[in-house]
C-alpha cells in the first residue's frame, strides 16, 4: 500500500508512531502543514484526507494508508493559486501567516461539508440538506482554526466570497 | 531603572526643550506627507502569495544535513536543588547523542537584562541557565536530551528521573505585596509622580470614585512554536530562529559566547506571531552552547507546554484608580497605582500607569508603580504592555464616576482631555482624541444607547453599549540601518536585519520608499531578516515602522548626495544642492524648476555605474524628548449578557484610531482589528491560571488557555482620523499595540450598562456575571 500525497505515492513510515503531521513536516519537508501545539488545540496542522479536513497532528501517518492526502502545497502554489489562498490575499485573512495553511486548507473542506448538507452547531433544521453558508455558520464550523494575529475578519470574508462564487 | 536614569533623562529633555524645533528631527514635517503615491494605497501584502502557499519558510523549516534534534525537561518544583538526576536510562535510549544537566552544560554566563543603556542586551532574564544546581522557577529547564530524531529525544527525556530538595517559595501575590519594591523608573519615566495633593481632593469633591483593579497573567501564544536551529561552522555560528529581535540578539550572543559580532549571523526572515515572546530565551543558549560541544547542528523546538514553562507573558497586577471631580465634571484628582509582578532578576515593568500620565488633566495627580517578588517564570512585554491592562482599570473608573454623576461617559472625557502634557506641560505633536470619540460614536449610534443599566432586553439577553479610551505612546527606536541599493534599471533594494511578523514590514516600507525615491513599488525591493544586513532594532513599542522609515529617510538623502557628486557638471541638475532637489519620476530634479531633472539610469550609465549602493542610520528619535507624542482612540462595544448563564456575546466593536497617518489602510486595519481582538481575549478569556500552593502554571495547553476563536469575533469596524504627525517619518505614529487598549474597559462598561454589574477583575468569565 502506498499513501497518495499530493498525487505522489509514498510508502508508509515503518515505524507506526509516526503521526501524518511528522511524516509530511520532518520527513517529506512539505513544511506548509504546520505545528501550533501537537495536540489537537489549534488547527494549524490541517490537511484533507480524500477531501475530509483532519489535524494532522492526531492523525498517525499509517491511518492514511491507501488513501490521498492533500496538504497545502497541493491546493495550489504561489504562481497558481486556488481560489480560497487568492481570496486571503485579497481580503488579508492572514498576518504572520502561520496558521493560514491550516485555515485555508479547513475552509476548503469546510465548504465541501456544507455542499454536502452537513449541519452545525449552528444549524437550525438539522434535516435540510441545503446550508446556507451565513457568516456566522462560517465562523462557527471554522472555530477549531485558531488565529493569534486577528486575522478573523478577513478569514472569513475571504472565505465568504469563494463560498458565493460557488453557490449555484 | 535608576535615579540617575532619572536625572539623565530629565536633563535631555530640559536641553531640548530649550533647542528650537528646527533644529531636531521632525522640525520640518516630512515632505513625503504631502506627495505621496504608493504610501497611503491599499496594496497587498508582497509576501502574500508565498504565505497563503505554505512557501513562506519559517525558523523550523530549514532543512540542513546531520542535525539533531532537544527535548528540554522542567521542573516540577518552585524553589529546591536538584538533589539527584537519574539519566542513565535517557543516555541508553536509542538514538540519544547526549544528556545535558549543569554538570555538563558549558559554562556560560548570564545574558544582560533588557534595557536603555545598551541595544544589545535583550535578556528578559539574568538567571543562569543549566549552570547549578538550584531551581528558581517551576518550569525552570533542568536537563536537555540530544538526539538524533525529535521523537527520541522526547521520548528520552520522559525517562529522566529528579528528586528535589524542595524550599520554600514566594507564590502568593497577596503575601509579595508587603515586600513590594519602590523603583525609581518605569522604562523611561521617572515612576512616582505627586502633583499636588490628590488624597485630599478625593475627600473633599462632591464626586469620586475609588476602587482596586485586578487583571491576571496572560501568555503572547503565537501559533507558532518557539524554535532554533544553530550551526557551527568552525568558530562561526548561524543561528535560524524565529526571533522579533534579529540584530540585537547576534549582538548578545557574540557577547556571550566570546565572538566577534561577524562570527554571528542570526537568520528570521519570518516570524510566526511574535506579541513580545519572540526574544531570546533559555533554549537559543542551550542550542548555541550544546551545539558546539556536540559539534552538529542543533534544533531546540519548545512543546506547546514548553512555551508556557519558560517563556514569561503579561503580569498580573492589582491596580488602583481613585478619581474625583468637580460639579461640572472637572476631574481635581487622577490617583493610579499599584503592583505587578517582576521578579529582581527581570528586565519588565508592567507599565500600566502610562495612560494615566498621558490622556486627561487633573488638579492633582498620585501615580506609582510597585513591583512585587514572586519566584515565578520571568515576566516580558506582551502586546500594548502596561497600557492594555492599565486603560481597563482607568477607563472602568472613569466609567464608574460618570455614572455615579449621572453624566455621559464621552461628555466627562471629552472635559478633562489633555490640550497639552498633563504632567510635562510639553505640547503634543498631533493629538485628536475628540475627533475621534466624535467620529467613532457617530457611526456607532451612540446616542441610542440607555443611560439606565440593565434596561434593554431580548428574550433571555440583557444588551449593553460601552466606550473606552485606548492610548499608547510614539516611540522610535535609536540604532536604525538601512542600506539602499540604487541600480541603473531603474530597481532598488531596501535591506535591513528586521523581520516580518505579520506587521507587513516588507509592504509598507516597499510603499514608502517608492514614493521617497520616486519609483514605482514594483521596482522595490525590500530584504530583510538577517543579521548580516544593516542593523535594525527589536520590534518592540510599536516602532519598527517609523525606526526603519527615519532610516530609510536618512538613506533618501545620503543617495541624493551621492547621485549629485555622480552626475557631475555634465548633468543638467549639475550645481543644484541636495536641498533644492528631490527624488521623482524615477530620478532627481530640481524642485523649483522640475524641468531641469536627469533619470538615474542616465545618470549611472555616464557615471558607468551598474549600482550606488548607501547606507544609512536614522537620526536620534530627539523628537520624542521635544514633544508629547501620543496616540490614542475610542473604543465602542454592543454586547449580550445571557440572564441564564452569564455568557456575554460580543456583537460590535468599532475603534476609532488617532495614530497619524496611515500607510496602508488594508494592513492598517488587519493590525488595528487584531489588537482588538487579542483586548478581546484579555476582556472576556484570557488567563494564566497559576496555582499559588505550586507555583505551577494550571492551563499549560491552547485547550485550557481560551483565546478568542472564529465565533467568538464579530465584524469589527476601524476608522481613523488619519491627521500627519508634523513631528514623525511620514508623519505615521506606530499602531501595532494600541488596538489592544481600551477594549476591556470598553467591553466591562458595556456589561455594566446591559446588566448593573461592575467587574473589576478580568477576565469577565460566566461566574462573575451569574453571582447576584
Amino acid at each position: 500500500m502506498a499513501i497518495r500525497v499530493n498525487g505522489e505515492d509514498v510508502p508508509p513510515p515503518d515505524d507506526i508512531r509516526v503521526s501524518l503531521l511528522d511524516l509530511l513536516r520532518e520527513q517529506m519537508n512539505l513544511s506548509g502543514t504546520k505545528v501550533g501545539c501537537n495536540q489537537g488545540a489549534c488547527g494549524a496542522c490541517t490537511v484533507l484526507i480524500d477531501g475530509r479536513r483532519v489535524l494532522s497532528c492526531l492523525t498517525l501517518a499509517v491511518q492514511a494508508d491507501g488513501k490521498s492526502v492533500t496538504t497545502i502545497e497541493g491546493l495550489g502554489t504561489a504562481e497558481n493559486l486556488h481560489p480560497l489562498q487568492a481570496a486571503f490575499i485579497e481580503h488579508d485573512g492572514f498576518q504572520c501567516g502561520y496558521c493560514t495553511p491550516g485555515q485555508i486548507c479547513a475552509a476548503a473542506a469546510m465548504l465541501e461539508e456544507a455542499a454536502a448538507g452537513m449541519p452545525s452547531y449552528l444549524t437550525s433544521d438539522l434535516t435540510t440538506d441545503r446550508i446556507i453558508l451565513s457568516r456566522e455558520e462560517v465562523q462557527e464550523r471554522m472555530s477549531g482554526n485558531l488565529c493569534r494575529c486577528g486575522a478573523h475578519n478577513g478569514i472569513i470574508d475571504a472565505i465568504l466570497e469563494v463560498a458565493g462564487e460557488r453557490r449555484p | 531603572m535608576s535615579k540617575i536614569q532619572n536625572a539623565v533623562i530629565g536633563s535631555v529633555r530640559t536641553v531640548i526643550g530649550w533647542v528650537p524645533a528646527g533644529w531636531l528631527p521632525g522640525g520640518a514635517p516630512d515632505p513625503l506627507i504631502e506627495r505621496r503615491a504608493a504610501i497611503g494605497s491599499q496594496a497587498s501584502r508582497l509576501d502574500g502569495p508565498l504565505k497563503v502557499a505554505g512557501q513562506a519558510r519559517f525558523a523550523a523549516e530549514v532543512v540542513m544535513e546531520r542535525l539533531c534534534h532537544a527535548a528540554l525537561v522542567h521542573s516540577t518544583v518552585t524553589r529546591g536543588r536538584l538533589a539527584r538526576m537519574d539519566t542513565q536510562a535517557a543516555e541508553a535510549a536509542p538514538g540519544v547523542i547526549m544528556v545535558v544537566t549543569y554538570r555538563n552544560m558549558p559554562r556560560v554566563g548570564p545574558l544582560p537584562l533588557m534595557g536603555m543603556a545598551d541595544l544589545s542586551a535583550v535578556g528578559n532574564s539574568s538567571l543562569p541557565i543549566l549552570q547549578d544546581a538550584q531551581v528558581r522557577y517551576n518550569g525552570q529547564v533542568v536537563a536537555a536530551v540530544i538526539a538524533e530524531t525529535q521523537d527520541q529525544a522526547d521520548h528520552a527525556a520522559s525517562l529522566i528521573q529528579v528528586d528535589y530538595e524542595r524550599e520554600p517559595a514566594r507564590t502568593v501575590f497577596e503575601e509579595a505585596k508587603a515586600h513590594a519594591r519602590t523603583p525609581a523608573s518605569v522604562l523611561i519615566e521617572k515612576n512616582h509622580v505627586s502633583v499636588g495633593n490628590a488624597e485630599r481632593e478625593l475627600i473633599s469633591a462632591p464626586h469620586s470614585v475609588d476602587n482596586v483593579y485586578r487583571t491576571p497573567g496572560q501568555n503572547h501564544n503565537a501559533i507558532e512554536l518557539h524554535t532554533v536551529t544553530a550551526a557551527w561552522e568552525g568558530e562561526s555560528l548561524v543561528v535560524h530562529d524565529t526571533t522579533q529581535m534579529v540584530a540585537p540578539s547576534a549582538s548578545a550572543l557574540a557577547k556571550l559566547f566570546g565572538l566577534k559580532k561577524e562570527q554571528v549571523r542570526v537568520l528570521s526572515p519570518f516570524v510566526g506571531g511574535g506579541f513580545g515572546g519572540k526574544g531570546l530565551w533559555d533554549h537559543q543558549i542551550v542550542a548555541v552552547a550544546v551545539a558546539r560541544m556536540i559539534g552538529r547542528p542543533l534544533r531546540v523546538t519548545l512543546s506547546r507546554e514548553g512555551v508556557y514553562r519558560i517563556i514569561g507573558g503579561r503580569s498580573p497586577s492589582e491596580q488602583r484608580v481613585a478619581i474625583s471631580a468637580d460639579a461640572a465634571g472637572k476631574f481635581s484628582a487622577l490617583v493610579h497605582t499599584g503592583y505587578s509582578v517582576m521578579p529582581p532578576y527581570g528586565a519588565c515593568p508592567e507599565q500600566y500607569t502610562m495612560g494615566s500620565r498621558a490622556l486627561y488633566d487633573a488638579g492633582s495627580f498620585e501615580i506609582v508603580q510597585r513591583h512585587v517578588d514572586l519566584d515565578i517564570v520571568p515576566n516580558t512585554f506582551m502586546r500594548a504592555p502596561g497600557e492594555a491592562i492599565g486603560t481597563f482599570a482607568l477607563e472602568s473608573a472613569i466609567d464608574e464616576l460618570a455614572h455615579g454623576m449621572g453624566m455621559d461617559p464621552i461628555e466627562l472625557r471629552l472635559h478633562n482631555i489633555a490640550e497639552r502634557h498633563p504632567l510635562s506641560g510639553t505640547p503634543f505633536s498631533q493629538h485628536a482624541l475628540k475627533q475621534a470619540f466624535d467620529d467613532g460614536a457617530r457611526r456607532f449610534g451612540w446616542e441610542r444607547r440607555r443611560t439606565t443599566p440593565a434596561t434593554r432586553r431580548e428574550g433571555e439577553w440583557r444588551i449593553g453599549m460601552g466606550c473606552a479610551t485606548g492610548s499608547f505612546p510614539y516611540v522610535r527606536m535609536p540604532g536604525a540601518n538601512v542600506s539602499i541599493t540604487l541600480r541603473s534599471d531603474g530597481t532598488a533594494t531596501i535591506a535591513c536585519s528586521a523581520q516580518e511578523m505579520g506587521m507587513g514590514t516588507a509592504t509598507v516600507q516597499a510603499q514608502h520608499a517608492a514614493d521617497r525615491l520616486g519609483l514605482p513599488i514594483e521596482a522595490i525591493t525590500f530584504e530583510l531578516g538577517d543579521s548580516a544586513l544593516p542593523a535594525a532594532p527589536m520590534a518592540g513599542g510599536s516602532s519598527q515602522t517609523v525606526s526603519i522609515a527615519g532610516a530609510i529617510a536618512a538613506g533618501a538623502e545620503k543617495l541624493t548626495l551621492e547621485l549629485l557628486r555622480l552626475a557631475g557638471n555634465a548633468s543638467p541638475v549639475a550645481g543644484l544642492r541636495p536641498s533644492e532637489v528631490r527624488l521623482t519620476a524615477g530620478g532627481i530634479a530640481s524642485t523649483s524648476d522640475p524641468a531641469r531633472n536627469e533619470s538615474y539610469r542616465s545618470i549611472l550609465a555616464r557615471a558607468a555605474r551598474d549600482a550606488v549602493t548607501i547606507t544609512a542610520a536614522g537620526s536620534a528619535p530627539l523628537e520624542m524628548f521635544k514633544f508629547a507624542m501620543h496616540s490614542s482612540s475610542a473604543v465602542f462595544c454592543e454586547l449580550r449578557v445571557s440572564d441564564v448563564t452569564g455568557e456575554v456575546r460580543v456583537d460590535r466593536l468599532l475603534g476609532s484610531f488617532d495614530c497619524g497617518t496611515i500607510l496602508n489602510p488594508k494592513t492598517a486595519a488587519s493590525q488595528f482589528r487584531g489588537g482588538m481582538i487579542m483586548g478581546l481575549g484579555l476582556a472576556l478569556m484570557e488567563e494564566t491560571l497559576f496555582d499559588e500552593r505550586s507555583g505551577r502554571i494550571m492551563n499549560a495547553t491552547l485547550a485550557d488557555y481560551h483565546i478568542p476563536a472564529h465565533l467568538d469575533v464579530p465584524q469589527i469596524d476601524v476608522m481613523w482620523t488619519g491627521i500627519p504627525d508634523p513631528r514623525s517619518p511620514l508623519g505615521a505614529r506606530g499602531i501595532g499595540e494600541i488596538g489592544v487598549t481600551g477594549v476591556a474597559a470598553a467591553v466591562a462598561n458595556a456589561v455594566f450598562n446591559a446588566t448593573g454589574k461592575r467587574v473589576r477583575d478580568l477576565p469577565i468569565t460566566l461566574d462573575k456575571l451569574l453571582t447576584e
